[in-house]
């Protein structure tokens, strides 16, 4: 009896041991052994190499979405260490992520590969970055929108009737109703009018035009549009609190001149800045008013007055940007060295009491010294305008190459920091919403004139990181950026909620297929369809047979959900680069010419296996 | 001899006390966990993986990490060295584990109501042995994954064994391999069985010795 009241004790106490020992729990370290981050190393580096360093692994405070030009495209870096993070093609094909060589891209791009890609604007709600969509224009008259959910172009709207080189453009209004364009090359209207140059002053029209901006979907249509006298109406930004309902752009040649404008636009003392109303305008068009010209309504503000009003701005503005606080409107005379702060209280006033001193072409033109606050000496060349807290203005200065930086309100000019070389826009951080960060500003210049490692004549940009934390600003960081930024946006980080993957459950792609399975070939008289599946490391079908004169249809379907999993689909001879996402569905149709065999392989690096992920597309001949 | 048989026989009759029938029931709500935690979990790290690929092994199911598509990158990766896809069809386990969980938390509540020393080492007996033979068929199952490798693989390894309770270094992954809530669950109610097995059968000895010197 004792030995197995003896032989149970002990028995329960080794289980018990054990149960202990399992319960005290060993498990997984929470990250891999093997990759301990290395100790911070001791520092003795200056204060702009403390503040622009990112250790490898961390993550930037900021993105920088950096306007392309005539490159077409949006290039993305973090701020503080301008490191280039990705690029976003919208108006140029772009074989690094295959964008313009499938079906949805090249429909989208049209019967354009170039667009001279300008002024990238955030979307909006109240007034603030909401991290949602990215706008920008392009002279062609379109407007594309980025989703900043993957960073993708969605939409490319236009050309739009009537509007001729669309550089006054994309700023969007402070809930994203609409974002602006607008003509800089008055031409006669509609499109495929005939009129002699001669008759540029009275027979060539300026447009602006409001294109709306869906809230949900962001789908852009046109809203309305407004006839312009033949100025060549250049960039603006929308009023805000106050101000809000009216957007501003402005206007060089108002001399309405041709030839050498250099010369001929540079005459008089001031040109224009024009304030529209633009829920008027929303109110006009929905009640049908307007005149049809090139297919649709545009308002003629000599028809129709009181909502366009022209206010006298320094010779040959390039730039209006509303402070944050919506209360004045400040724009710079480029040739007139001065930066001029409008008072929106004034200008009602000023309406309220027809206190005009003119019109053009039966817009009524506000008495300048009524309207105006301040006039800042801020230096030759001023273009444009951005804002920090505090009644912080910062202004470029592109003669002088250098940012000005002084104070709304007290008008005094604090500091001046110098640029390498040529400083064309500049961008604070969320320096142009109703609530600006301060922290970072980037000078977006135009020329870098060999601050960097030799590379030809072809020279990159140079784009200059600046301290503005303290009273004094302070370079920090030069970046060299593709050709070429005329405006950038630059948004904290944590706005931003990107996906890694396309989720399998969101593709309603009607050809997608999940399955190896599933992959094969159809046919339909002479039209192809090929279902194929990518994933690691095998294109499934891994050949096709075809007969020449057939049309074929690639529909390729990558079935990682694996970050970064992504595969190409190159096709030797047809000069095709698919891009396929983990989750998403691409397709090709290609006109099948001639016979022979032509190699297909994936691209995009994918996995050790990936030389070997590849097949054949075999024609046989007719 | 015959008396030891009388005497066993005797405390196999002997009814419980309130203290191990407290502790069946004990014993029997520990089993409650084995439906909804995981017993096993496999973690793997590699250079690519930093936040790590992970592998929950349920009575019932296999989980992957990040939604399910750890399983998914599992297999993905496995096919390269020719193993077979982890498949919840290829765990028989996943039929007969919680069945068979579930018809000895009725044995244990049988004991609890009208127990005997004897029921409860029937089912201490049964639960021991289906525990140790539950973790040996996961210990092959693994086995049978790291050796039953196509000869047509892209890449030829070793037949391997991956860890059942550790840490293993294979190829560029770092492996772990550990007992979940359910499997602590089960080892605390196995410790609650012995106990009340121990403390019923000395109080069976202890009246049946005091019945034996009252002179019966």
């Amino acid at each position: 009896m004792d030995q197995y009241v003896k032989a149970v004790k002990v028995g329960g106490a080794a289980v018990a041991l054990v149960a202990g020992a399992l319960l005290l729990g060993q498990c997984a370290p929470s990250a891999p052994k093997g990759a301990k981050k290395a100790p911070a190393a001791a520092s003795d580096l200056q204060v702009a190499a403390m503040k622009t360093y990112v250790a490898p692994g961390d993550l930037d405070e900021y993105y920088l979405f950096s306007s392309g030009g005539h490159s077409g495209q949006v290039y993305v870096y973090g701020v503080p260490s301008m490191r280039h993070l990705s690029t976003i093609p919208v108006f140029t094909p772009y074989p690094g992520t295959g964008y313009g060589f499938d079906d949805d891209t090249k429909k989208m791009l049209g019967r354009f590969t170039w667009g001279d890609a300008h002024h990238p604007a955030l979307s909006e709600t109240n007034g603030d970055y909401d991290g949602r969509w990215l706008f920008i224009n392009e002279m062609n008259g379109r407007v594309a929108r980025i989703d900043l959910r993957d960073f993708k172009t969605k939409e490319i709207y236009g050309p739009a009737p009537n509007i001729s080189g669309n550089h006054g453009s994309s700023f969007v209004t402070p809930n994203t109703e609409y974002a602006i364009m607008s003509s800089r090359f008055p031409i006669p209207i509609p499109k495929g009018t005939y009129a002699p140059v001669e008759k540029f002053a009275t027979e060539y029209k300026g447009i602006a035009a409001g294109i709306k901006v869906d809230a949900k979907t962001g789908a852009m249509t046109l809203g309305w549009e407004v006839l312009l006298p033949p100025f060549d109406w250049d960039l603006g930004d929308a009023g805000k609190g106050p101000s809000d309902g009216w957007f501003f752009l402005t206007a060089y040649n108002a001399e309405r001149a041709i030839g050498k404008l250099e010369v001929t636009a540079s005459q008089r003392d001031r040109d224009y800045i024009v304030a529209i109303n633009w829920k008027e305008a929303e109110k006009h068009a929905a009640e049908g008013k307007g005149d049809l010209i090139g297919g649709v309504k545009v308002l003629d503000p000599k028809k129709i007055p009181g909502f366009v009003y022209l206010m006298p701005c320094g010779k040959s503005p390039h730039g209006v940007d509303v402070s944050p606080n919506g209360k004045w409107i400040v724009g710079s005379g480029k040739l007139a060295g001065i930066t001029t702060a409008f008072n929106f209280e004034k200008m009602m006033t000023a309406i309220r009491n027809k206190d005009f001193s003119g019109e053009e072409d039966g817009i009524p033109v506000l008495k300048y010294e009524s309207i105006k606050d301040a006039e800042v000496q801020v230096g030759l060349g001023p273009l444009h305008t951005q804002f920090g807290p505090d009644n912080t203005a910062y202004t470029s200065l592109f003669v002088d190459s250098a940012i000005v930086k002084w104070k709304l309100g007290t008008w005094e000019v604090v500091d001046k920091v110098p640029m390498s070389y040529s400083i064309g826009h500049l961008c604070a951080a969320e320096g142009d919403t109703v609530s600006p960060d301060g922290k970072y500003l980037v000078g977006l210049n135009k020329l870098s004139h060999g601050r960097h490692l030799p590379v030809g004549p072809s020279q990159p940009e140079s784009s200059q990181l600046v301290d503005i934390t303290e009273e004094k600003m302070k370079l920090i960081y030069d970046a060299f950026t593709e050709p070429e930024p005329h405006y950038a946006q630059m948004i904290k980080a944590d706005k931003i909620k990107a996906i890694e993957v396309y989720p399998k459950e969101e593709n309603k792609h009607p050809h997608a297929i999940w399955d190896v399975k599933d992959a094969g070939v159809t046919r339909q008289g002479d039209k192809v369809l090929v279902k194929a599946v990518l994933v690691r490391s095998t294109i499934t079908p891994t050949s096709v047979e075809v007969k020449q004169g057939d049309t074929v249809t690639f529909a390729l379907t990558n079935i990682e959900q694996t970050t970064d999993e992504l595969h190409g689909f190159g096709l030797l001879d047809w000069n095709t680069n698919i891009v396929v996402d983990p989750g998403e569905t691409k397709t090709v149709t290609l006109k099948i010419d001639r016979p022979g065999v032509f190699p297909y392989y994936c691209t995009n690096f994918c996995s050790a296996l990936h030389q070997e992920m590849q097949g054949y597309l075999v024609v046989k001949p007719k | 001899m015959r008396s030891l048989v009388e005497k066993s026989t005797h405390t196999l009759r002997h009814p419980l006390g309130l203290g191990p029938r407290g502790l069946l029931l004990v014993a029997a709500l520990l089993l409650v966990p084995t439906y909804v935690s995981p017993l096993w979990q496999l973690t793997m790290y590699a250079p690519q993986y930093q936040s790590g690929l992970r592998l929950d092994i349920y009575s019932y199911k296999l989980e992957g990490g990040n939604k399910g598509q750890d399983v998914k990158e599992i297999n993905i990766l496995n096919h390269y060295i020719g193993m077979r896809d982890l498949a919840a069809e290829d765990f028989t386990e996943f039929k007969w584990l919680p069945f068979v969980i579930g018809a000895v938390g009725l044995l244990i509540l049988r004991a609890v109501v009208f127990g005997t020393v004897g029921h409860v080492l029937d089912v201490t007996v049964l639960f021991v042995y289906f525990s140790l033979f539950s973790l040996w068929s996961f210990a092959y199952k693994l086995w049978s994954y790291g050796h039953d490798l196509a000869p047509t693989a892209a890449v030829k390894v070793q037949p391997f064994m991956p860890p059942v309770f550790g840490g293993q270094q294979i190829a560029n992954f770092e492996i772990y391999s550990y007992p979940q809530l359910g499997s602590y669950a089960l080892a605390a109610a196995a410790a609650a069985l012995l106990g009340a097995l121990a403390l019923s059968w000395r109080a069976a000895g202890r009246e049946g010795a005091a019945a034996a010197a009252a002179g019966y």
